[in-house]
């Protein structure tokens, strides 16, 4: 079973997690993690924030009994990973931004590291975190606390944006979006009970149907995805 | 050689290990984790005649050991299942069950001779991608069907007559936990030709946002599940093993051997799996390496010897 090799606190309620082996992953995949036996009865599907050649990292914001578990991991503990799961962000090529929102920045560093040197936006309610770690692999990074950080974008220059965050975030992002040229690619989050696609928990309401978040996403076009109906906003 | 076969209304069981319906998908999503011909059988995604999308909002809320999931019967539909999933099914060796639910009596009659007529067609090629329709009579999500017909015996009573009369294939009812008499309703599935039982579906739940004050699921209430039912799940299975001579399928919260093992002395002829397959993506093929190191360890060759004495 794989063991914690850290789990050091990054900002308020937000941790990084690396733990020991080999693993597979692209940019924008989850694993499905567990770090008890039995109860809560599901695994917490968590994305891939780095994979190195000797460790898996992932970043995560505590918001319920599962991710207080994983915050009270030490180095030594071991733990259950299943996956790697789910479609990723595809290639795109051009001119690329990267657009995180809060905790949704979490997907956005392992595919920064792939992608050639893409503009990078972070955009944090209240405290921003892991700035630092973006820009080697950034263009250039923008940096937004308790605004609005999809009005810090110019859209008409990208081809491509993948973005990650606050359903609202990425909906407005879309909209804004909409006129320019840029496909814009969001990563959704929603709760999952197997991952892999055969329980129909993590249905996301598209404009020609439902798609599974686990294995058709969770990185969809925003144009197939049917925000309004989704999220009822 | 210990035995864990058995044969229930003339379909072949390796294992009494059957992956249950909705929590399994159509299989091949698990055959990337292991071998599912492993198992004993697998109950596909509950299907409807009409496709449908389910229910919207939150889906599934974790409860001290269970879960509450409010999916609303999202399936494909009868004919898109029999054109994509079938041809897979056919080069499966394990039982394949299609759980088959409805919105109106007719829908199910309808359903149940697609399945027939298709299953028939392929027979007399000298082929086949179905063994036996399980009849949902009993899912708490969705509105219309399902559940409604679960509660009262002599509502059941006509949906299991009529889809009795549409399908020659063996036929299992599943039973809801919240029918008004769980025996009852057994006893009414065998006087109408049902070939088998399976229970218990999930149990009628409810949780609410305090702080929205409302229910998180749209549709208000939703089916527990998981080892939080299990006592009640064994009782059901007990009390209905009293009075049907027709096998039992019985499920609810088995997240172990030995849990499997409670089922069948209980009268279980065989045992479904669902939430635990979330606790443990590779819950299948443990269990039956489980149940053959427990019949090592207390000498039981057949599992003939325990099933029932309770």
């Amino acid at each position: 079973m794989p063991i914690v090799k850290s789990n050091v606190k990054i900002a308020e309620h937000t941790y990084m997690l690396t733990i020991e082996g080999q693993f597979e992953g692209r940019m924008g995949q989850f694993y499905m993690v567990r770090a008890w036996s039995d109860y809560p009865v599901l695994s917490r599907p968590i994305s891939i924030y780095d994979i190195q050649p000797e460790s898996i990292v992932f970043l995560y914001h505590v918001v319920g009994e599962g991710t207080e578990r994983f915050a009270a991991l030490e180095q030594g503990d071991s733990i259950d990973l299943e996956g790697p799961f789910g479609n990723g962000f595809l290639e795109v090529s051009g001119k690329v931004a990267l657009v995180g929102g809060g905790i949704g920045i979490a997907p956005l560093y392992f595919a920064a590291r792939q992608l050639n040197k893409p503009d990078i936006y972070l955009g944090f309610s209240r405290e921003a975190y892991l700035v630092e770690a973006f820009k080697p692999h950034a263009n250039e990074v923008v940096c937004n606390v308790g605004g609005m950080i999809v009005n810090e974008i110019d859209y008409s220059q990208y081809d491509a944006i993948l973005t990650c965050g606050p359903h609202v975030m990425m909906k407005a992002l879309a909209e804004r979006a909409k006129d320019s040229d840029a496909e814009v690619y969001v990563s959704l989050e929603k709760r999952m009970a197997c991952g892999i696609g055969a329980c129909l928990v993590c249905s996301v309401i598209c404009q020609h149907g439902n798609k599974k978040a686990c294995v058709d996403g969770p990185v969809f076009k925003a144009k197939e995805v049917n925000f309004d109906a989704e999220y009822g906003v | 050689m210990r035995n864990m076969a058995c044969k229930l209304a003339g379909v072949h069981f390796k294992n009494p290990i059957v992956m249950a319906s909705g929590t399994f998908g159509f299989g091949k999503e698990y055959t990337r984790l292991y071998d599912i011909q492993q198992l004993g059988g697998i109950s596909g995604k509950g299907l409807t005649l009409q496709p449908k999308a389910g229910n919207t909002g939150i889906r599934v809320w974790e409860t001290p050991s269970g879960m509450l999931n409010s999916v609303g019967l999202e399936n494909p539909g009868v004919a898109a299942f029999l054109r994509d999933e079938t041809p897979n099914w056919e080069s499966l060796d394990t039982a394949r069950i299609v759980n088959l639910g409805g919105g109106s009596i007719e829908d199910y009659v309808t359903g149940a001779e697609l399945i027939t007529e298709h299953e028939n067609r392929l027979r007399r090629l000298g082929r086949s991608s179905i063994d036996m329709i399980e009849l949902n009579i009993s899912c708490p999500n969705v509105k219309e069907g399902g559940i409604a017909y679960g509660v009262q015996t002599e509502t059941a009573r006509e949906v299991v007559r009529q889809v009795r009369r549409a399908t020659s294939l063996p036929l299992i009812v599943k039973l809801s936990p919240n029918a008004e008499n769980i025996a009852g309703m057994a006893v009414m599935c065998e006087d109408e030709g049902a070939d088998g039982v399976s229970l218990i579906n999930t149990i009628s739940g409810m949780k609410i946002d305090i702080k929205q004050r409302k229910s998180v699921f749209n549709n208000v209430y939703a089916g527990l599940s998981g080892p939080a039912i299990k006592p009640v799940a064994l009782r059901m299975v007990h009390q209905v093993a009293q009075h049907v001579k027709i096998p039992i399928m019985g499920m609810g919260g088995i997240a172990s051997a030995h849990d499997v093992i409670e089922f069948i002395m209980a009268g279980a002829s065989v045992i479904q799996v669902g939430t635990y397959n979330f606790m443990n993506l590779r819950a299948g093929e443990q269990l039956v390496s489980g149940i053959m190191q427990f019949m090592e360890q207390e000498n039981i060759s057949s599992l003939d010897e325990i099933r029932g004495i309770i």
